[in-house]
């Protein structure tokens, strides 16, 4: 057992529910007690889905403890088909369905008897995998599935598409500005001549799911999610893949290389020419990206060895640790993330970038380092945003977990060459408010001291009963003027001279909007 | 008054959308100021709170998760060391006067027996620990707050019948101590009786509420829960209780089978209609006259005219998610909107029977069909019903919000009914702001506009 207030990434289950509801016309069950189907919530809220969120939950309640789920889950598989006609139903288990060691996989082979809809089970353990390794597992899992079939009945089409494309794995629901990075990768791919084959999970079918192998190469953006299918797909298919994210400007170069090198095995088969982007990139980096030129600018110089702390998901962290310390010439003292399963590829990727590297999964621990290390600014989750308003300290979010600020209606991406404009007034802004709060506070602060309220208040005519002086303190802070206000005026009309609890509650039944 | 139908019951497959009853800690570990919330489950009930809980986790909150790993599940570790280990370090840190564990589905199901060790750790560590078992393979919801004053009410003090009433405090009571200090003095005419109100309300609201009483001279002795863990009242024998809210029919039972209190089963006070049912069901239990109820009631009614005429006529669908919606609905009827359908997780039919009746009272009044009460509904169901029916209005949670939304059907979020300021006739206003705030969004857009946020999605 250990004390927990705050988790940064959440339970497995989480995740092969996103991946699940990524995909389309793919249905989820969870078996699980009444209450653990927020999911539905989060993804409704966050992503302000326009559609219910195809999942559902078998519920477990003391029936099921007693006599086992029996027909209960295969007939709420078999409903869910009859329903809804999902291409594929999920079955999930969640932490309190794995302590019940039932033979889940028993029911799927059973509801896929009865069934017009592919079932398969979650192949996830609850107390092993957090929800990023479990959703990286889910979608090899169904990509497995459905490619593994497809060989078995001669459907498979392993031959390259003509012109250059490639896959994007690893685009799921709600997850961190992905909507946009996704976009944004769309584009820079198409900007290479590279068109997409597929995007999975997102908005994909699985019908779709054979043709995977007729890319020329996949692409991950985030390490966190897709690996795992990437890795399969290598093996089985022969496909390469580029595991680099493009964030960042020596990032996306990097990319871009890799994108080249990787074309060019085919290019000149296929095409009959060697493909090269080096001019692509110059002028990307000159005129698309400010970021090159801002970090040259004076406003960037302004910034030079100031300190920052970072953390968040390993492909974040490390990308922005590159950013501020290679691209920026910003210190960074503390590099971090909470992704302890990909402890060794983070540790080489922000090595000599920053003062010391943390790898902890808990945010005191993260808290009491910001509050040593006292940076100018902070990069991290809305967890860190909030140690940093504790603190006083400016803070840009950069890595789930999302908060429904992080489903922005506008173009954010945090990949490729807008991406680098983004992150970089995301890094000016966050600087730049530390330093401005710091200035106002050397000259005074807002000279608004001497400014009155707006309050009606006379304290000649009125007096508060001491039983009614101490209500408003119950009272949230910021209605409290506004009905002390109410009241007083209340007052005043009807000739009451002194304020009673009475008095107030009779002013509150009486106002109007 | 006589009733031409009865109400119609029916129970669904029970597939619906609620909150898991752990987030009674949200509101209680607020309410009781010198409390520790500790929920012994897994990470699936930390990633629950800590979303749904929004930002009052960035405030430092008095709960915090014990989360079970693989050893605790396989026994290889020891439960009542390892709680030991953390409420020493809760102690420590927190130093709260009681610390209130929350059981959930993964403690039932490997039965880690936390009545048990609560009460030799309590020896050991010195502060109360109180066990209340929310969990969701039992309850829904707000019920998780019924299990914890369920489990609360079991420490409050002895109640010494005194033939002379008291007032006042009563008294600073350690919980090991049954009772001391109980001064029947200070008699006055206000009390009549001793009333203790039970469920956990803001704390204006509640003295609101007992305001309302002591204007027909009833004192009210004390609350379950009360503001701090040691002034919880005194119950026993000639102690009358009554519930504020719909779901606290466990509480109710404690408090009549174990701690031999009398409960009074009244309406709840929530819409005028309600507050005044209420009070005057106080009264006729402790003999006393209502004074001015009427006046009073009618004055709230013409207060809030201006609402009533934005929903008068139209159509209301409860999906049901917090127990609230029998009262809800009741008030909605006599506010003269149409009820489709009242969704509810559980209905317990002798709790809310004063309300049920109060519900079939207003019908017949109001002229309105009687609604079908649905328990443990199938949301699946329910939205098929609703697309045929095409409701005004759709009360439900936020899974379902956005999609109505999307298909033209107004919604408003259930979950802010539990944690709105619903009670009492001062209150009234604030319902209504809530109810009819989609409605009024609607109106207020310049004609033409509105088609702009039309959606395309079909059935």
């Amino acid at each position: 057992m250990k004390l927990a207030y705050w988790m940064y990434a959440g339970p497995a289950h989480i995740g092969t529910l996103r991946v699940a509801s990524s995909f389309r016309n793919v249905h989820a069950i969870m078996h699980a007690p009444l209450g653990d189907d927020y999911f539905n919530v989060m993804r409704s809220m966050l992503e302000r889905e326009r559609d219910f969120t195809p999942v559902t939950a078998s519920v477990v309640d003391r029936h099921v403890l007693a006599r086992g789920s029996r027909d209960k889950v295969v007939s709420n598989i078999s409903r869910k088909g009859e329903e809804q006609r999902p291409d594929l139903i999920v079955l999930t288990p969640t932490c309190t369905s794995s302590i019940l060691q039932e033979d889940l996989q028993n029911f799927v082979d059973r509801a896929s008897l009865y069934s017009e809809s592919d079932v398969i089970l979650a192949d996830v353990n609850h107390y092993r995998v957090n929800e990023l390794q479990a959703s990286d597992k889910t979608l090899e899992q169904i990509v497995r599935y459905y490619l593994d079939r497809a060989s078995k009945e001669g459907m498979s089409n392993r031959s390259l598409t003509d012109a250059p494309s490639a896959n994007i794995i690893g685009i799921l629901t709600p997850g961190f500005h992905n909507q946009h990075d996704c976009r944004e990768l769309k584009r820079l791919l198409g900007e290479l001549g590279v068109s997409i084959n597929q995007i999975i999970p997102e908005g994909e079918f699985l019908k779709n799911l054979k043709d995977l192998p007729r890319a020329w190469f996949n692409t991950v953006p985030y390490r966190e999610m897709g690996l795992m299918s990437a890795t399969f797909l290598e093996k089985e298919y022969g496909m390469p893949y580029i595991s680099t994210t493009p964030i960042g400007i020596s990032n996306a170069a990097d990319f871009i290389t890799q994108v080249e090198k990787l074309l060019n095995l085919w290019a000149p088969v296929l095409l009959g020419r060697k493909l090269n982007y080096d001019l692509y990139v110059e002028n990307q980096t000159k005129f698309v990206s400010q970021a090159a030129w801002f970090s040259k600018s004076i406003d960037c110089q302004n910034l030079a060895g100031k300190e920052a702390v970072v953390f968040g998901d390993a492909t974040h962290a490390a990308s922005i640790t590159k950013i501020l310390a290679g691209e920026m010439g910003i210190r960074v003292s503390c590099s971090g993330t909470y992704c302890k399963h990909d402890v060794g590829r983070f540790n080489e990727q922000v090595q000599g970038l920053c003062d010391e590297v943390l790898i902890t999964e808990d945010h005191t621990e993260v808290g009491d380092t910001i509050a040593r290390i006292e940076p100018s600014a902070i990069f991290g989750t809305q967890m860190e945003r909030h140690i940093g308003k504790r603190i006083d300290i400016p803070c840009g979010v950069i890595s789930s977990p999302v908060h429904i600020q992080n489903f922005p209606l506008g173009y954010r991406p945090f990949l490729g060459y807008e991406g680098t404009n983004q992150i970089a007034d995301l890094i000016y802004n966050s600087f730049n408010l530390g330093m401005e709060d710091h200035s106002l506070d050397v000259f005074g602060g807002h000279d608004t001291k001497g400014i009155s309220t707006k309050s009606l208040s006379d304290k000649k005519n009125i007096d508060w009963s001491p039983e009614a002086e101490s209500e408003p303190k119950r009272i949230p802070g910021f209605v409290r003027g506004k009905i002390k206000r109410n009241t007083e005026v209340f007052a005043k009309q009807n000739n009451i001279s002194e304020v009673t609890i009475d008095v107030m509650y009779a002013a509150k039944e009486r106002s109007s909007p | 008054m006589k009733t031409p139908e009865t109400l119609a019951f029916e129970c669904e497959t029970g597939n619906y959308h609620t909150f898991c009853p752990i987030s009674c800690v949200a509101w209680l570990y607020q309410k009781i100021e010198d409390s520790f919330f500790l929920v012994v489950g897994t990470k699936t009930r930390g990633y629950f709170l800590q979303n749904a809980l929004g930002v009052t986790i960035f405030a430092e909150p008095r709960y915090a998760m014990a989360e079970l790993e693989e050893g605790d599940i396989s026994a290889q570790l020891n439960d009542q060391k390892e709680l030991e280990k953390i409420c020493l370090q809760i102690r420590d840190d927190r130093n709260p006067s009681v610390i209130i564990w929350i059981g959930t589905c993964t403690t039932e199901i490997v039965k880690m027996d936390l009545e048990g060790i609560a009460p030799k750790l309590e020896k050991q560590i010195g502060i109360p620990i109180v066990v209340a078992r929310a969990n969701g393979l039992d309850y829904a919801f707000t019920q998780g707050e019924d299990t914890a004053l369920a489990a609360m009410a079991h420490r409050c003090p002895e109640y010494k019948h005194c033939k002379t009433n008291r007032q006042g405090e009563i008294g600073r009571i350690g919980i090991q101590t049954t009772s001391d200090n109980k001064s029947p003095s200070q008699g006055s005419e206000l009390t009549r009786s001793n009333l203790v109100l039970f469920g956990s309300l803001p704390s204006s609201v509640a003295s609101q509420l007992n305001l309302e009483l002591k204007r027909q001279s009833i004192y009210v002795s004390g609350w379950l829960p009360s503001q701090k863990y040691d002034e919880l009242p005194g119950l026993g024998e000639g102690v009358y209780v009554c519930g504020v809210n719909p779901f606290l029919s466990r509480t109710a039972t404690t408090l009549m089978r174990r701690r031999k209190c009398q409960l009074i089963g009244a309406p709840f006070p929530i819409g005028p209609d309600g507050t005044r049912a209420w009070i005057e069901k106080i009264c006729s239990v402790l003999n006393i006259n209502p004074d001015g109820l009427e006046e009073r009631e009618s004055l709230i009614w013409k207060n809030i005219e201006d609402y009533i005429q934005v929903i008068t006529g139209k159509s209301v669908f409860f999906m049901g998610d917090n127990l609230l919606e029998i009262s809800m609905a009741r008030f909605s009827i006599r506010c003269g909107m149409i009820v489709y359908e009242i969704g509810i997780p559980y209905m317990d039919r002798r709790y809310q029977a004063a309300e049920l009746l109060l519900l079939q009272q207003t019908c017949v009044r109001m002229k309105a069909p009687l609604p079908r009460i649905v328990e443990k509904p199938d949301n699946y169901g329910q939205v098929q019903r609703m697309q045929e029916m095409k409701p005004h209005l759709a009360i439900t949670g936020m899974a379902h919000a956005n999609p109505l939304e999307a298909r033209n059907i107004d919604t408003k979020w259930s979950v802010e009914f539990t944690f709105a300021q619903i009670h009492g006739s001062s209150n009234a206003r604030d319902i209504l702001e809530l109810v009819t705030r989609p409605l009024r969004r609607g109106g207020g857009f310049t004609p033409g506009f509105r088609s702009l946020s039309k959606q395309t999605i079909g059935g």
